[in-house]
């Protein structure tokens, strides 16, 4: 895991700073974009061809408000749904999550609000959920119109943007609107496990440090 | 029925006698002609002739070729071919080619499979001028593989049997068994999303790759002081967690160390939809993986969770954590961070990034001019170790020709129905001898300079034993480690 791989200094010298720790998940339809979000935030690449997710990823970033740093535990869930029971272990204990769509698809829009549906119903009522429609690049093939989406998001008191992982358009910009919107106050909430929460997650772990892609201290 | 058409070969080879296995070989009584490299020549030459007979036998094809049709006419010009159906005759696979468009065809294939078990018979292979057409129904799926590379029944079985442990590894036995319980018609395709990818690599693995025909694994070559060290710091980091059952460590396919739990065996095949599942990955280099599996030989009917992630940015070893308790991710975790930094501080990444970096062996560094290449399977451990395909070998189609000499002969050494008596072939041909030889330890499959005399080459295959026998420590793995 090439984030945790670095044994760098801190990145930014603001020992003083708060550090939060929350775990977020990625949740939405196979193909619309949740790997390629992540890669983006996380490594600043882009694959025209990405894998289809096998499983879940776990991965981490961190990114700087004022004087706390946010780490992000991000787990990026397979869309097939062979492995949609499984969701519900990533989602629980989550403080934030994802739900990705792609605005060419207007089924992968539907789903988008199945999930939504399902984390209000089931994940933890202080859940930061934001919709992303993703792929805005390719706005000739738009099937889910900007304003339908803003109005649906807004109905359901979610922040709401389109994001392009192809182009990195608001990408680091919905993390940081997450990252703004969780509650800092308080000791970091602990990250707790894949599934049950057995352990919290140490905070004060050093080996890990934005690379390139990272909007850190903007 | 659009789509039988240009298979109607199948339909005429079906009837009385066709539907068990005893489709003999053309040459069966001189097993080298029928395994000399002229057949596979001949192949070649065929192809084109072929599909120039075929339009003109069928004229009145070419003019409405519907989209069946073409699909059809594309996967014509494929030497092999793999579909999976279910027993509604539903498509769910087809290599080199898109299902959908194959309806009528996946009809025909699920008709033969039944017509067959109407008369309380099961239909195994077709011969049908010079393609082979093999079939396996297990559970609620039916595989059927199509053939002309000259392949024997009992190979195709053996790669339609690893198709079917594929799909289980995936979806788990059970699973399967209650999805069509439920629904007969169900489209599997819904839960296999993403599968294909391992599909398609797996089935060109099967053809290219002696490990699946062995039904071992290549060893990562390393002193045996390192590969300790590796194993070691995998116990350390790991003997404590509860329900942890396999810990692997791959690079490049091949197999770095295993330590399992001590009342569990991996059995090869597993460690083979593994290994594919870590190569058809390149994503898994890029983050940390947690992955429900099925090992159909440990369990068909559960699921295991599997860690799974590469060692470092600077070694590119793939770690796999197996352990029966979904919840344990970051357990796991922290426990390879520890495997890393000790393996980091007594320096085997280096080692093993240097053994990665080698390659391999090639007849070179044996040594014995007379023998250009050879398959070693060391049978109570299931590994093995061949050298890298140089020359003539070292084209694609001189390798393929090579492997299907390999395949032959293990054919008929080892499979069931073969002549399990014999000990040692010698088999002279025309672009190399071949020699195989069977004992309760080992197999060898090796092929020799077509003009060395038969005296000599006894002596040759003793001293490449003998050479096997100093590098053993290396090349393979000879203790087992537990938790
Ligand atoms: N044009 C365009 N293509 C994108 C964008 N984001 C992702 N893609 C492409 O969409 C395809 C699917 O992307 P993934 O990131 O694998 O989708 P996913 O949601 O992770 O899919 P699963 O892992 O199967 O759930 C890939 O071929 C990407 O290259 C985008 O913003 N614009
Ligand atoms: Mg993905």
């Amino acid at each position: 895991m090439a984030a945790r791989g670095n044994t760098g200094p801190k990145p930014n010298g603001s020992a003083q700073g708060k550090i939060c720790q929350f775990k977020l998940v990625l949740l939405g339809e196979s193909a619309v974009g949740k790997s390629s979000l992540v890669l983006r935030f996380v490594k600043g690449q882009f694959h025209e061809y990405q894998e289809s997710t096998i499983g879940a990823a776990f991965m981490t970033q961190t990114v700087c408000l004022d004087d706390t740093t946010v780490k992000f535990e991000i787990w990026d869930t397979a869309g097939q749904e062979r492995y949609h029971s499984l969701a519900p272990m990533y989602y629980r204990g989550a403080q934030a999550a994802i739900v990705v769509y792609d605005i060419s698809n207007q089924d992968t829009f539907g789903r988008a609000k199945g999930w939504v549906k399902e984390l209000q119903r089931q994940a933890s009522p202080t859940i930061v959920i934001a919709l992303a429609g993703n792929k805005s690049d390719l706005a000739s093939k738009r099937m889910v119109e900007y304003d339908e989406a803003q109005t649906y998001a807004e109905e359901h008191g979610l922040l709401f943007m389109e994001t392009s992982a192809k182009t990195a358009m608001n990408v680091n910009d919905i993390f940081l609107a997450i990252a703004k919107k969780l509650p800092k106050s308080g000791g970091p909430g602990p990250g707790g496990d894949a599934g049950s929460s057995a352990t919290g997650r140490r905070i004060t772990e050093a080996d890990n440090q934005p690379s390139s892609g990272a909007s850190c201290c903007k | 029925m659009d789509g039988s058409a240009t298979f109607v070969e199948l339909d005429r080879s079906v009837g009385p006698g066709c539907s068990e296995v005893s489709i003999l070989d053309p040459n069966e009584s001189s097993f080298y002609d029928f395994v000399s490299d002229e057949e596979v020549t001949e192949r070649k030459q065929e192809e084109p002739c072929e599909d120039s007979e075929d339009s003109s036998d069928n004229p009145e094809d070419v003019d409405a070729v519907s989209e069946d049709e073409r699909v059809v006419r594309s996967l014509r010009e494929r030497d092999k071919l793999v579909f999976i159906l279910s027993e509604a005759g539903k498509p769910i696979y087809c290599r080199h080619g898109s299902e959908e468009k194959l309806v009528s065809l996946f009809g025909l294939m699920q008709a033969l499979v039944f017509c067959v078990q109407d008369d309380d018979d099961q239909i195994k292979s077709i011969t049908a001028g010079a393609y082979r057409i093999a079939f396996l129904n297990k559970g609620p799926l039916i595989f059927v593989a199509v053939s002309r590379r000259g392949e024997t029944p009992g190979q195709l079985a053996l790669h339609l049997g690893y198709a079917q442990s594929l799909i289980v590894s995936v979806l788990t036995a059970a699973q399967l068994k209650k999805i069509f319980e439920q629904r007969r018609n169900y489209d599997l395709r819904k839960l296999l999303g993403g599968a294909d990818r391992l599909m398609d690599n797996l089935l060109d693995g099967l053809e290219q790759d002696p490990a699946y025909l062995l039904g071992a694994v290549s060893c990562l070559a390393l002193n045996p002081s390192v590969r300790d060290s590796i194993s070691d710091a995998i116990v350390r980091h790991c003997a404590k967690l509860k329900n942890l059952v396999f810990a692997i460590l791959l690079a490049d396919s091949q197999l770095v160390t295993l330590v399992r739990m001590k009342k569990y065996m991996l059995h090869p095949a597993d460690l083979h939809l593994l290994i594919n599942l870590v190569a058809s990955s390149e994503s898994f280099k890029l983050s940390e993986s947690w992955t429900p599996i099925c090992l159909p030989r440990f369990d068909a009917n559960g699921f295991l969770h599997a860690h799974v992630s590469y060692l470092a940015d600077d070694c590119q070893a793939c770690l796999l954590l197996l352990t029966v308790d979904k919840d344990q991710f970051f357990v796991l975790s922290e426990a390879k961070q520890g495997i890393v930094q000790r393996l980091r501080r007594y320096k085997c990444l280096e080692a093993i990034n240097r053994a990665m970096k080698n390659g391999g062996y090639t007849m070179q560094d044996v040594n014995i001019p007379e023998i250009r290449h050879f398959l070693y399977k060391a049978r109570p451990t299931a590994q093995y170790t061949a050298p890298l395909f140089s020359a003539p070998y070292d084209d694609s189609y001189e390798k393929d020709r090579l492997l299907a000499l390999y395949h032959r002969m293990h054919q008929r050494m080892l499979l069931p129905g073969s002549q399990r008596h014999l000990k040692l072939v010698y088999v002279v041909g025309k672009y190399e001898c071949l020699l195989c030889w069977v004992t309760a330890f080992f197999e060898l499959y090796a092929a020799i300079e077509p003009l060395v005399e038969k005296e000599a080459v006894i002596p040759r295959v003793e001293k490449l034993l003998n050479w096997i026998k100093s590098e053993e420590s290396r090349l393979f793995i000879l203790t087992s480690t537990t938790f």
